[in-house]
């Protein structure tokens, strides 16, 4: 049974199934079959994961590097590509094989319209596997040009999954995402070639051994930097995405946010904290410590004045991944420490962060899908009665926020504690206070709409009187959104698998 | 100036005009193609790499190349084809409104 466990399966097959998962949702004609299709392999997915990261643990405590890499075709680097995955890549394949069941499940039920003409599923299920392909793929690869095909996968699908809607508004958003996406990724690709230039190798491993602090190491970190911040949307980098996460439908929304945006956002991290760690000045690492701190203010205020639920959410991610960047300047004070891989206290609450914010965001966009889909609108201002029509969205709405905000027993309550944690221990006390404010901001954006969904219908009815729910919703998309807000509440109580997690291949 | 220098500048050259393009000009079109422009420059440092490294050519970076290209054609006709979506809902609301 070893062999059938061991990396040279597992590691290939978390590619090669959502490949075959979309090859099969193109051929096949039923609807049904499809669904039933995308439903199983999530499920096959999560299991894959769940046996790898068994695996890794069992064998963590002996590895030798903190890599375990499998050469695919046994073509080793640097001539062929590897995968390679630590603790921090594992935890983020978790993460995503978890939320495409949830959000497959989901899915189904999103786009079933057995009396539409017009079968969106076709071509739904096809890209959203591609898109999770992608995301496994760029998780797994140890190859820079590997990483910018994922880019590019992940690109390209995601923009035709913004586009499905065919508004104008949505394929607006989308061709500006896709102009986005691909001005980061020529940057990162630029950056590729100064670095096979002047290292003669892709491999991530082998650059992060012979990097040097030389001018054209600059020159790549700084274009990897620009075209990944494009893609993840910092501040002010930020304009495409409100638009994008916002026209989307509910499921890809709720992937974008929770798991695109990060992709981009786990390769600055690995750039500049570990392959290209010499080359990372004291001075970058505060500048994007600073820019997340903007996005967590700017963010947060264009979540208040934001008139639609929707675009609110998408402007609290904005906000929300701001904390992520707090890493760079927290990571480590101590110069030698870094380029020794992702690990250390900094990197377990950010990779908590992580996971915690995933969980709250996916389960706020199903429950603003849910509302939107009941109410057929979902301006904030007209959410009145919500609280009696729909309270299982509005508590997964309120669960959600609570998280987002940091209210214990949440996950982002303890994600928020370990931030705060280590802005003390490495006496940077100034972030601090950027966390605690982004919190309370958090909290003025969510109370006004828990606000205005607890004003009955009857008290408006003169004004308005259409504003009544017409369609009826399935009960198994409350459901989902409620299991996602429930797994930050369950993840608040067990947060030491996470951050086990995390450390998976550190010496012990 | 050797020639290997000259084939570097003027594959930066055309990635800072194509970014200049991405960013300022006002039509979709334009910056569609000024996109195209960027990846060419990338490419051509790619290709000025693989000539000068051995003396026999770098295949890997041809491969690179090879890649980058399918990925551009790719995104420039998705980038075409949600243009001329855009432009066709656009002219029929037009319509609608005369």
């Amino acid at each position: 049974m070893d062999s059938l466990f061991s990396l040279d399966i597992l590691l290939p097959t978390l590619v090669g199934l959502p490949l075959i998962a979309a090859i099969l949702t193109t051929l096949l004609k039923s609807p049904g079959l499809r669904a039933s299709i995308s439903i199983a392999m999530a499920l096959i997915q999560l299991i894959i994961v769940a046996t790898l990261l068994l695996w890794l643990s069992n064998s963590g405590t002996s590895l030798e590097t903190q890599y375990q890499r499998y050469s695919l075709g046994g073509w080793g680097a640097p001539l062929g590509i590897d995968l390679a995955i630590d603790g921090f890549s594992a935890l983020m394949l978790a993460l995503t094989a978890a939320l495409t069941l949830v959000l497959t499940v989901y899915s189904r039920y999103y786009f079933f319209e057995p009396h539409s003409r017009l079968d969106k599923t076709a071509r739904f299920w096809p890209l959203w596997w591609l898109l999770i392909m992608g995301i496994n793929a760029l998780f797994l690869s140890g190859d820079i040009f590997n990483i910018y095909v994922t880019l590019e996968i992940i690109g390209l699908a995601a923009v035709s999954l913004v586009a499905l809607d065919g508004s104008r508004a949505a394929l607006t958003a989308a061709l500006r995402y896709l102009l986005v996406g691909l001005l980061g990724s020529l940057c990162y690709l630029l950056a590729v070639a100064l670095l096979y230039r002047a290292y003669g190798t892709l491999d991530l491993a082998q650059l992060s051994a012979i990097a040097e602090p030389t001018a054209i190491t600059w020159a790549a970190l700084a274009l990897i930097t620009t075209g990944l911040l494009l893609k993840t949307a910092l501040v002010p980098l930020h304009f495409w995405l409100p638009l994008a996460h916002g026209s989307a439908p509910a499921p890809v929304s709720a992937i974008l946010s929770a798991l695109v945006v990060k992709t981009s956002f786990y390769l600055l991290a690995r750039f500049w904290l570990d392959t290209l760690a010499p080359a990372a000045t004291d001075y970058g690492l505060l500048m994007l410590g600073v820019l997340g701190a903007a996005a967590i203010l700017w963010g947060s205020i264009q979540a208040l004045r934001a008139t639609r639920l929707k675009l609110m959410v998408a402007y609290s991610t904005v906000a929300q991944l701001g904390y992520l960047f707090l890493l760079f300047p927290l990571f480590s004070p101590d110069e030698d420490a870094r380029g020794a891989g992702l690990s250390g206290p900094a990197v377990s609450a950010v990779g908590y962060f992580i996971v915690a914010h995933a969980c709250a965001k996916a389960a706020m966009f199903l429950a603003a899908g849910n509302i939107m889909r009941t109410f057929g609108h979902d301006e904030i201002a007209r959410l009145h009665g919500l609280a009696k029509y729909m309270p299982l969205s509005l508590f997964t709405f309120a669960i959600a926020g609570a998280s987002l905000i940091g209210l214990p027993p949440s996950a982002g309550f303890l994600s928020k504690w370990l931030l705060l944690n280590v802005a003390i221990d490495t006496a940077q006390w100034w972030w601090a206070i950027i966390i605690l404010m982004g919190g309370l901001m958090a909290a003025m954006y969510v109370f006004r709409v828990l606000n205005i969904a607890f004003i009955s219908v009857d008290e408006k009815a003169q004004t308005e009187p259409k504003n009544l729910p017409t369609n009826k919703l399935p009960t198994i998309m409350s459901l989902c959104a409620f299991l996602l807000a429930m797994l930050t509440i369950v993840l608040g109580f067990n947060a030491e698998l996470i951050l086990d997690l995390v450390t998976i291949g550190d010496d012990v | 100036m050797t020639q290997e220098s000259l084939y570097i500048i003027a594959s930066i050259g055309l990635f800072g005009i194509g970014l200049y393009g991405v960013i300022v000009a006002p039509h979709i079109l334009r910056k569609i193609l000024a996109i195209n422009i960027m990846s060419v420059g990338v490419f051509m440092l790619l290709v000025v790499s693989a000539s000068n490294m051995n003396s026999t050519p770098d295949p890997v970076l041809h491969a690179m190349v090879l890649t980058g290209i399918v990925v551009a054609i790719a995104g420039t006709a998705l980038a075409l084809l949600l243009a001329v979506k855009i432009h066709t809902l656009s002219r029929d609301s037009d319509k609608d409104d005369h």
